[in-house]
């Protein structure tokens, strides 16, 4: 209490070193730093460190924080071992990226032309269509997921085009899926280009795919980045609608669903199944780091807008 | 997963300047050319089959007899019957308590990640910038983390007689913890498999709450929390007198997202309970899978009846979602 008072009543000035209290309080803040980063970034490390662990170690009762001796043998297990005959990691990993680079081109293109649509012109349904995009965006698929499936189903039976046990289907869906996001992105991309530079552009005598390509594209490129890295990471996640559209077509799996191998037969391979997921964890990582990095400036803006 | 990504979006958005004060809305040519419709076509033809039109035909399915026999080859058309699927789940005591559960895990997940990492996101403030950056890199690791990777360490991480949370509580004292903890199975009980899920979700999700508070605070004037201090508020009073109005907005915008993300969960607790076999652990998500998918023979019908519901919850949080962007001028 007289403390307090003391501290109250001095005049504020500088103090060339702190008192105790304000040590001990600056102590506790950065304890409690170090137990956030360690409880963050412990999963992860557990996981990396045992796909390093020989499979003994593993098993041993004798659990240690940090493996005894690294081994390469379950990389090795998941990068050459055949998990089904004549199928291994990498046509996992080729099936995967068909998905996702496919959505993902498919994506841009279809999320930049409505993004210049709603960004740039008036138009009767543009209130709807932005409400529409974000009620949809809410509705998750795992709702949605029977009727999907059975649309496609019946799609299929009528038309004769697999798109179920193959990977036409979930390339579909991961575009749609992603779509309403990326047009809000793009849109506040758009909307950032000045209208002037456009005009100005058109004044000068260029027809309007000039403009689009010389002077709208590079400004939006970096959103087109970041609205492409974005559903990257979902299509390449994305678990639900791969595991119920392919179903027993087991040599069209995406790396999400192959990891089911490594359970089962053998017993559950721990080792494997670590290697595996860091290596499906890999790529979200470095995207996101890269996305990250870009991003917290412009966070502040985007995240605050009261 | 979603919720990493989703998350990035959150931050993404560059504040588009306001242009010219008009807006965007401005017209910029005759309103009569056809070229925004031939734009946004493309994009509307796509959701619609894919998105929105399964939002009908789901409400369609629930209120008919349909199952995976309707889709053989030759099969009758599904039956309508009035609202058997409705008046059989609100009469099964197995889908209160599966629905019950599902609020309840809900809660505490939105709660528990809400206020860690609202917390974090002080602590982020007050620690000197160098130190902020290195623990903001380790919760990125956590945010990136695949739900399937997060899910598989978790399991490991609980895994009876070797995870390493039993063998760390087991060489823990008796007299603290308890004993029995080697072979202690976390995955059979609703409790003990649900603390799991809420532990793997709020790992994946604080990181992006810590940091848009983070920013949030960083936009909040100096000045504001000086003149709370000569006032004689604490770091409590000050929270709930100053930070707390000034992020109302976040803070609201931030609670209807994980609302949502967590009521739809899935992946997590797919590897987690690792069957359908054990009903009590079931979420509604999980419930429309295991009808849909794993029940034989697979009932759409029942399956999209706990869709419609689970469809209503989110929309009733989604109109709250809507309503802060309106104010927002999102959608103009």
């Amino acid at each position: 209490m007289t403390a307090t008072a003391t501290a109250a009543s001095a005049p504020p000035r500088r103090r060339r070193r702190a008192p105790a209290g304000v040590l001990l309080r600056r102590a506790g803040l950065y304890a409690a730093g170090a137990a956030v980063f360690l409880f963050s970034v412990f999963p992860v490390y557990w996981m990396v460190a045992t796909a390093f662990k020989p499979v003994g170690e593993i098993f041993s009762k004798n659990t240690r924080l940090f493996p005894e001796t690294l081994t390469l043998e379950h990389f090795d297990r998941v990068l050459n071992d055949e998990l089904i005959p004549g199928v291994n990691f990498w046509e996992f990993l080729v099936n995967s990226l068909i998905v996702t680079l496919g959505s993902v081109a498919a994506g841009a293109v279809l999320s930049l032309l409505a993004a210049v649509a709603v960004a740039r012109f008036r138009f009767r349904m543009r209130g709807a269509f932005i409400i529409l995009l974000m009620v949809i965006q809410m509705v998750p698929a795992e709702a949605l997921i029977i009727s999907i499936f059975i649309n496609f189903r019946r799609f299929q039976d009528a038309s004769g085009l697999q798109m179920l046990g193959n990977l036409s289907g979930i390339l579909i869906v991961y575009t749609a899926v992603a779509l309403p996001i990326t047009i809000m992105m793009l849109r506040g991309f758009v909307a950032s280009v000045p209208r002037e530079l456009e005009e100005a552009a058109a004044i000068d005598g260029a027809s309007p795919w000039t403009v689009f390509w010389r002077i709208l594209m590079p400004l939006v490129a970096p959103g087109l980045v970041a609205a492409s890295i974005f559903a990257f990471i979902t299509a390449w996640n994305e678990f639900i609608v791969a595991l119920t559209f392919l179903g027993r077509s087991t040599e069209e799996y995406t790396l999400p669903l192959s990891l089911s191998y490594y359970f089962g037969r053998f017993g559950t391979e721990w080792g494997a199944i670590m290697a595996a997921s860091t290596l499906l964890t890999l790529p979200v990582m470095a995207f996101f780091l890269f996305v990250q990095r870009r991003m917290v400036s412009g966070l502040t803006m985007g995240a605050v807008k009261g | 997963m979603a919720s990493t990504a989703e998350a990035v979006r959150e931050q993404t958005p560059p504040q588009p300047p306001p242009v010219g004060g008009g807006g965007p809305g401005k017209p910029r040519r005759r309103r009569s050319l056809p070229t925004p419709y031939l734009l946004i076509a493309p994009a509307l033809v796509i959701l619609t089959l894919v998105l929105v039109w399964p939002v009908v035909q789901m409400v369609w399915n629930s209120l008919h007899d349909y199952t995976v026999r309707n889709l053989l080859p030759n099969a009758p058309a599904p039956e309508w019957n009035g609202f058997a699927h409705y008046r059989r789940l609100l009469s099964d005591p197995e889908f209160w308590t599966i629905l019950r559960n599902t609020v309840v895990v809900c809660v505490l997940m939105v709660g528990t990640t809400m206020v860690l990492g609202t917390l974090i996101g002080i602590l982020l403030h007050k620690l000197p910038r160098w130190f902020s950056m290195v623990v903001s890199v380790g919760m990125m690791l956590a945010w990136a983390t695949p739900a399937i990777s997060a899910s598989l360490v978790f399991r490991w991480l609980f895994l009876p007689e070797r995870g390493l949370v039993n063998v760390a509580l087991d060489r823990l004292p008796d007299w603290l913890v308890g004993g029995g903890w080697l072979n202690y199975n976390w995955f059979l009980e609703p409790l003990s498999l649900f603390s799991v899920l809420i532990a793997v979700i709020v790992w994946q999700s604080f990181p992006f709450i810590a940091v848009s508070v983070l920013a949030g605070l960083k936009s909040i004037p100096h000045e504001l929390y000086e003149a709370a201090r000569v006032d004689g508020a604490g770091g409590w009073r000050a929270f709930w007198n100053v930070t707390f109005p000034m992020l109302r907005p976040l803070f609201a915008l931030l609670m209807v997202l994980q609302i949502i993300w967590d009521l739809r969960v899935f992946t997590q607790l797919y590897i987690l309970a690792n069957s359908f076999q054990n009903k009590s652990v079931y979420l509604l998500s999980y419930y429309i899978y295991q009808q849909g998918f794993s029940s034989s023979p697979a009932n759409y019908g029942m399956g999209s009846a706990i869709a419609v519901v689970m469809t209503v919850m989110i929309l009733a949080v989604t109109a709250y979602y809507l309503r802060i962007m309106i104010r927002q001028g999102e959608t103009r």
